[in-house]
């Protein structure tokens, strides 16, 4: 699996779904561009038109809490975020990023120890990342998921499974 | 050392020994979805499969936006219709019905020791029938149209205790937010939540729906409690299929046991902008608000409307207040009509809208304006959760709600004197 690399983008607890993708937008939008165009819109107003391809979200607590909305995983991936690192997920998102096939990075140190903006690599298949502030090994996703996420989701995933590739 | 809850139903479904932390595929025998139907039936064909692995074990109810707000709703319904029709699937239910976590019970498919999975995240609300159940993803979802599998988690199990006597007036709503205050909405991340004690033995099973139903904004897998006469005498006549109690043994391996005790617990507010910003009711009171509004699939059952329209009887609300009314569901509409209810609230000058979810995810039916407040009864307080960011939601119960919608102001209703 390839090394992720970019910028940091820093946010605190709790980020929650609606504030990822607000909840108004859920039945009317879909295609991807826009889905990117209004990722973090109720959170951060700059993040959607500067965030670059790689770029990692560091941030604290029960990351994705709220709804189930997968649009909440797939708004940060079309928007070409490579991975989020966070204290601990919400059950539900930690599942629709694997589904989705945009990597989670559980990593119990303070979002403190990180600063915005900040270069960032990423080795997942090590199990490590690494940044100004240090270098910090994480732990691997579970063997019983991580086929999903190396197909580059469920849907390619089931697939595969079924016999359906194209 | 004997199995949890959750241990066996999983367990049970894996056709194994499960222990916590371990991985499953398993069946479920319910799943459940809404208006995102839509987006699950392209996601589906886009998997490449024709026909739905089993139509009988779904269950597809319109609520989120009934009826259609604009154009682009009306397609998704409509997509939904067709979809419905194509597979034959039997278990569908149209706008007239309410919201699909009273419905789903009302009708009879939340039963003991079943498996229930549902693309939306309330879906917790169903372990108050004593079912193992939990939200999913919309892909998720689509692969269960597709192969009937789904792979989870055997979570750990958390107990909670509520002991003592509730003091007059407070209710489920306001144990639940207490509990969020104290253990914020990560208190119970990825376990099965356990909800026990003499005062959930006392509560109505339509009280019992709104701790399972708020079991996720405590970051809980699911949350549920064990049947009893009242589960059992709920479900005579209405379920569906013969099920099985299921309950922990008593030397299951419990992770954590958290002890309320209710006696002097105040009404409770949870401010802005997250669930778990809970303050008692004395510490917001007097704070002004634009739009109460009464519904949602945590508070808009009958026993609710009894409360409220017991407040509003013979009164006004206040003239600077908007009061949203919303039934959970269709039969509890027609029983707060039977029972006079919703005369009282007309008169008292309530707006009374349709069954559905209306306000609660911002997608119609009384969307604040930027700088107003909003005092709920719902289940989310997030920052544009009513459809405007620039908004501020407080959550509490259908009385702290009614009689602030008579003062305009959040207020404490042990001291509002003749309530
Ligand atoms: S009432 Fe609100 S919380 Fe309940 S299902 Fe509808 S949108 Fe979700």
């Amino acid at each position: 699996m390839s090394i992720i690399s970019g910028k940091i983008w820093k946010y605190g607890d709790d980020v929650n779904t609606d504030v990822i993708f607000p909840g108004k937008y859920t039945y009317t939008v879909t295609d991807p561009k826009e889905m990117a165009r209004i990722a973090m819109e109720d959170l951060d107003p700059n993040f959607a038109a500067q965030v670059r391809p790689g770029d990692v979200i560091v941030a604290g607590k029960n990351f994705g809490c709220g709804s189930s909305r997968e649009q909440a995983a797939f708004c940060l991936k079309y928007a070409g975020v490579g991975a989020v690192v966070a204290r601990s997920f919400s059950r539900l998102y930690f599942r629709n990023c694997i589904n989705a096939g945009l990597p989670v990075i559980t990593l119990p140190h303070s979002p403190d120890l990180f600063k915005a903006g900040d270069v960032i690599e990423i080795h997942l298949a090590e199990g490590y990342l690494s940044c100004s502030a240090g270098r910090f090994e994480f732990p691997p996703l579970p063997d019983a998921v991580i086929g999903i996420f190396n197909d580059g989701g469920l849907i390619p995933h089931t697939r595969k499974v079924l016999g359906l590739e194209r | 050392m004997g199995q949890t809850f959750a241990e066996k139903i999983l367990g049970s479904k894996a056709g194994k020994r499960v222990a916590p932390g371990e991985i499953v595929e398993v069946c479920p025998d319910i799943a459940m979805s809404h208006d995102n139907t839509a987006a699950i039936a392209k996601t589906f064909k886009e998997i490449g499969v024709e026909r739905i692995h089993d139509p009988d074990r779904h269950v597809i109810i319109l609520d989120h936006c009934v009826p259609a707000a604009n154009e682009k709703f009306a397609q998704n319904h409509k997509d939904i219709r067709a979809f419905v029709q194509e597979q034959g699937i039997s278990n569908f239910f149209d706008i007239e019905r309410g919201i699909c976590h009273q419905v789903l019970p009302e009708e009879g498919f939340a039963l003991p020791g079943t498996l229930i999975v549902g693309s939306d995240s309330h879906t917790t609300t169903y372990g108050a029938f004593g079912s193992l159940a939990t939200g999913i993803g919309r892909s998720e979802m689509a692969v269960i149209f597709a192969t009937g599998k789904i792979w989870l988690r055997v979570p750990e199990t958390m107990k909670v205790v509520v002991n003592g006597v509730l003091p007059k007036g407070l209710t489920s709503k306001d144990v639940m937010l207490k509990l969020i205050g104290d253990y914020s909405v990560d208190g119970g991340l990825y376990k099965s939540v356990w909800f026990t004690g003499p005062v959930i033995d006392e509560m109505s099973v339509a009280s019992r729906m709104v701790l399972t139903n708020m079991a996720v904004e405590f970051g809980a897998k699911n949350g549920y409690m064990e049947p009893d006469d009242k589960t059992l005498a709920f479900l005579q006549n209405r379920s569906r299929r013969p099920f099985r109690v299921v309950r922990s043994d008593a030397d299951a391996g419990i992770d954590q046991v958290i002890e309320m005790n209710v006696n002097s617990l105040e009404p409770q507010v949870a401010c802005p902008h997250t669930v778990d910003n809970v303050k008692p009711v004395s510490a917001v009171a007097g704070t002004k608000i634009d739009q109460v509004f009464f519904g949602s699939c945590t508070n808009g059952r009958l026993e609710d409307f009894e409360i409220v329209a017991g407040v509003l009887r013979g009164r006004k609300v206040h003239p600077s207040i908007r009061m949203i009314i919303i039934p959970a569901s269709q039969q509890a509409f027609v029983q707060a009509l039977e029972k006079g209810y919703i005369q009282t609230l007309a008169a008292a000058g309530a707006v009374i809208v349709n069954s559905g979810c209306g306000p609660c995810m911002g997608n119609h039916e009384g969307v604040p304006a930027p700088g107003e407040r909003v005092l709920s009864t719902s289940n989310r307080n997030f920052k544009g959760r009513f459809g405007c960011k620039d908004a501020e939601v407080y959550l509490c119960s259908p009385l702290t709600a009614a009689v602030s919608a008579l003062t305009g102001v959040i207020t404490d209703f042990r001291k509002a004197g003749a309530f």
